[in-house]
């Protein structure tokens, strides 16, 4: 099953992105704890897109999303026309670290590359395409 | 999400009901900023917060560092098994003073 959003990359859009992902997704019946995690990952690209991509102006997200039964799995790809963005080139943040040591930020990146299967990036045609896939659990 | 305070002398709780995202963690960020004047003590009380983004998570280690530079405390309770697991992945747990919390460590599952 294919379904595509196309949304103004800000951040008060997040409901509406959650509720697209949830809809297409209701028929499978998840885990509410996949289903948190799998917002978790959308939470994270999404905001940063919207923060970053097209900053000090906006832009448009196409969300791509993608079903797979036996076994059970989502793709979902993020693509912008914004600044050229990498976000596996990021280092990770240092998890031990007390919170006095601890810079706010770089949390959201490491999040989502725990949380899914599979993370690509590339650039092409002037935009940023972000892939992953996860498997569901129910 | 619906944020609950409650002051008793110098100690202030807030119950967090929903979800701390991007959107909720601003309102979050201001409501504190505005609340923590006198407040020795910070608690968080999130029996009915059911899920947490890296905004959240943000927003608690801002106010760990105020409370610990003034010399305050800040504690966390009730924390849920969905929310536990992300501040177990981010190192979170190991240094918010989590009370009471039932949850064992999990280890990551897909």
């Amino acid at each position: 099953m294919k379904e595509e959003l196309v949304i103004k990359a800000v951040i008060d859009n997040l409901d509406d992105v959650n509720f697209f992902i949830h809809k297409s997704i209701e028929q499978f019946d998840i885990s509410k704890r996949t289903l948190m995690q799998l917002d978790l990952v959308v939470e994270e690209i999404f905001v940063n897109i919207a923060s970053y991509a097209y900053s000090p102006n906006t832009g448009l997200v196409k969300i791509l999303l993608e079903t797979e039964v036996e076994p059970l799995s989502i793709s979902l790809t993020f693509i912008d026309s914004g600044v050229p963005y990498n976000p596996l080139e990021k280092s990770d943040p240092d998890v031990n670290l007390s919170a006095d040591d601890r810079q706010i930020g770089g949390l959201g990146i490491f999040l989502t590359k725990k949380l899914v299967n599979n993370m690509s990036y590339q650039f092409v045609g002037g935009q940023n395409v972000l892939q992953l896939t996860k498997s569901l659990q129910r | 999400m619906e944020i609950q305070k409650q002051l008793e002398n110098t100690t202030l709780t807030v119950a967090l009901v929903g979800r701390l995202d991007a959107v909720t963690a601003m309102e979050l960020d201001k409501e504190l900023k505005a609340s923590l004047e006198g407040v020795k003590e910070l608690i968080f009380d999130l029996a009915k917060l059911d899920y947490i983004a890296s905004a959240g998570l943000r927003i608690l280690l801002k106010y760990q560092k105020l409370m610990d530079k003034n010399g305050n405390e800040m504690k966390i309770k009730n924390v849920k098994v969905e929310v536990k697991e992300v501040l177990d992945m981010t190192g979170f747990s190991d240094f918010l003073n989590i009370i009471d919390s039932k949850v064992k460590k999990l280890s990551i599952e897909f």
